[in-house]
């Protein structure tokens, strides 16, 4: 389910990379390519698949609280490469039995669906602007999809006893809202731990943060992830429970069959 | 009025509210719904309405389902005071039962909720009845589709899917009549409103007046394919007879869609084929005409949380020559083609707490418009507050949105949802 967290709370890790890690310390003699491959493959490709459920918590900046609970499922067609997901809301109220689902690509365009229930509508969702809040919380839908690694940048800026310190710079920066972000990978387990996004002026605006590891089924494993947008105090807490890997999901699950008529079997 | 509802509303809400962890939980069933107060005027005088208030209701919706390991069951209902028609109502929306024959086939029989097709608002090769009433009076957008009594056999097959839909009862669409909402009746030649009242003949046989849906799909990486047929009715009048009631004539349907991502959004290009069964050489001026329809549409995130969405539309008469000649005299010529466009702009904000929209029908062929500024607004998880307008225009008092002129109106609903 570390896939599961960066689904939900990172995106990016890079895989790009390719020069020579500077290590400051000069204690370890990764490249920042292996780095990054290593903390891809921890994040975002661990098991065949997975399932968790997922509780969102947004407070905005007067402390008003609002939730979003679902369940999220998602399957790989294979490492590294093309992954669905299906995501099952079961609140607030409005959005009961409202399902979304996605055909992550590399390379190119990602296909989204919604399912609206009240009108038994499926509808497809342009996906240029993968940086726009995901059903309201401080996370983006590029973090539900995941941030493509070849879109960045990365650079070893520092390693320190417990961390890989990367600055990631976007490729095309017309096409996000940070100048850069630095990214905290734990050299245990390669999980990102902590992502720091900055303005054109370096202002730090939007911070990422694991705030509870647990190892599942072997595989260390975000269970709680915090978003805070630092301009308007708003930030928003997801909790991971009932995670499981190697649920051996069927692909025909990700279809409009499953839109229409949500799996029960697969949304315990 | 308003004050009445909106004090009703509040108060069963609350009760609602402080009540809701207990009876919740020891029930056998989901039981969720919501609470709504809405309210509408017109933005002028109807001569041909003694009322300027169309909308004025306090809904209830209760929704019940239950799933078992066999079968999967769901009932939603709502319950109304019409202040409009002075009248308790009630509105069956879905009463159907759900389940697995075998692996390859989903069947889904009662009561039911139906949508297909790529338009946005538009409709071609959808075919399941839809309630203009609800859509033009300010009711939340998802009354816009009514519900069908049918069953629903889906197929899932290596190759491609198919749902087959048979309704053994014709529904029609819940449309413009005169009550709450004036038009234009041909067969008399004027507007028309509350005082006459459309009276319409409609297939009433079961099995007899079945209606058959048919749509055969495939997904192509991500390129979703569709076939469609339908055999049944006009779902709205196609025709009059010679006492001046509305008809439903026979109707085929053959269609196709494609939708996909296209550049940086989503495209979709959809075409039917409406074959007027009773009047296939276009010659009978009481039965409408066939037609060939077309559609074509794009939706892209031009910004963040700013999205915007085009369409063409297009309704070609098939036989208007035909049509020319047999158009009795004094009677209104409709043209060979008509020309729609629309554009839809939603703009999210505050956290995506704050929605702002305006979907515009603009028909230049017919010199009419039709435009729907919605902002929407939730309070809380639970609470939501609409305001809206439904602003028809024309130069016609004949065309589809020029005859709506006098009903254009403003609206608030209030929404608890628990």
């Amino acid at each position: 389910m570390r896939k599961l967290f960066l689904i939900l709370g990172w995106m990016t890790l890079g895989w790009i990379g390719g020069q020579a890690a500077e290590s400051p310390a000069g204690e370890q003699s990764l490249s920042v390519q292996e780095i990054v491959d290593r903390s891809n493959l921890a994040a975002y490709y661990e098991g065949k698949d997975g399932r968790s459920h997922v509780n969102m918590t947004i407070t905005d900046s007067q402390g008003r609280t609002r939730e979003r609970r679902f369940i999220i499922l998602r399957r790989d067609d294979k490492d590294g490469g093309e992954q669905k997901f299906y995501v099952n809301f079961s609140r607030p109220s409005d959005v009961r039995n409202t399902v979304f689902m996605v055909w992550k690509h590399i390379g190119k365009n990602d296909d989204r669906w919604l399912y609206l229930p009240a009108l038994d509508l499926v509808k497809r969702i342009a996906a240029s602007d993968k940086r726009t809040s995901f059903v309201g919380s401080h996370f983006f839908y590029e973090d539900v999809s995941g941030r493509n690694p070849a879109d960045d940048t990365h650079e070893l800026t520092e390693t320190t006893a417990q961390y890989y310190v990367l600055k990631n710079t976007p490729k095309n920066p017309d096409e996000v809202e940070f100048a850069y972000y630095m990214l905290w990978i734990d050299k245990t387990h390669f999980l990102p731990i902590k992502a720091e996004y900055y303005d054109n002026n370096k202002n730090k605006y939007r911070m990422v943060e694991a705030l509870e590891v647990k190892t599942i089924q072997g595989h260390p494993t975000v269970t709680q992830a915090r978003v805070t947008d630092l301009k308007s105090g708003g930030h928003t807490v997801s909790v991971f429970s009932k995670i499981q890997y190697d649920l051996e999901i069927p692909e025909s699950i990700f279809t409009e069959r499953y839109l229409r008529r949500a799996p029960r079997r697969w949304l315990k | 009025m308003r004050k009445i509802v909106f004090v009703l509303c509040l108060l069963f809400t609350t009760a609602v509210e402080s009540h809701a962890k207990d009876w919740r939980d020891g029930l056998p069933f989901n039981l969720h719904g919501f609470v709504e107060g809405g309210f509408g005027i017109r933005t002028q005088n109807d001569p041909n309405q003694s009322h300027d208030v169309n909308y004025a209701e306090l809904r209830l919706q209760l929704e019940a389902s239950k799933a078992l390991d066999w079968a999967e069951f769901k009932f939603r209902l709502d319950l109304f005071r019409d202040e409009a028609l002075h009248e308790f109502n009630a509105d069956l929306r879905e009463a159907h039962v759900l389940f697995t024959p075998g692996d390859f086939v989903d069947l889904k029989i009662g009561r039911q909720i139906l949508t297909w097709g790529t338009g946005d608002l538009v409709f071609l090769n959808d075919l399941f009845p839809k309630d203009f009433q609800s859509f033009f009076i300010g009711r939340e957008e998802s009354y816009l589709k009514a519900p069908s009594n049918s069953v629903k056999s889906s197929f899932y097959f290596d190759f491609f899917n198919l749902d087959l839909v048979w309704n053994p009862l014709f529904n029609s669409d819940r449309f413009v009549n005169g009550e709450r909402l004036s038009f234009f009746n041909p067969f008399l030649g004027r507007k028309t409103g509350e005082r006459e009242e459309l009276s319409s003949r409609e297939p009433e046989g079961i099995l007899k007046d079945s209606e058959i849906h048919l749509r055969a799909f495939k997904n192509v990486k991500g390129y979703e394919l569709a076939l469609y047929g339908y055999y049944g009715f006009f779902k709205n009048p196609g025709g009059f007879n010679l006492a001046g009631e509305a008809t439903f004539p026979r109707l085929a349907v053959y269609g196709a869609s494609v939708r996909g991502n296209v550049m940086k959004g989503i495209g979709n290009i959809e075409i039917a084929y409406y074959d007027s069964l009773k009047d296939q050489s276009g010659t009978n001026p009481l039965i409408n005409n066939s037609q060939f329809r077309f559609l074509a549409g794009y939706a892209q995130e031009l910004a963040t949380d700013f999205n915007i969405g085009l369409q063409y539309y297009l309704e070609h008469m098939i036989h208007h020559d035909r049509f020319m000649q047999n158009l009795p005299p004094g009677a209104f010529a409709q043209d060979e083609n008509r020309h729609t466009l629309t554009v839809r702009l939603t703009q999210l904000l505050l956290q995506q707490n704050l929605s702002l929209s305006l979907f515009t029908f603009y028909v230049p062929s017919d010199g009419d418009a039709y435009l729907r500024p919605i902002v929407h607004y939730k309070v809380s998880d639970s609470w939501s507050a609409t305001v809206g307008a439904n602003i028809f225009t024309g130069d016609n008092q004949t065309t589809f949105f020029g005859q709506l002129e006098d009903n254009s109106n403003v609206y608030a609903r209030v929404r608890y949802s628990y």
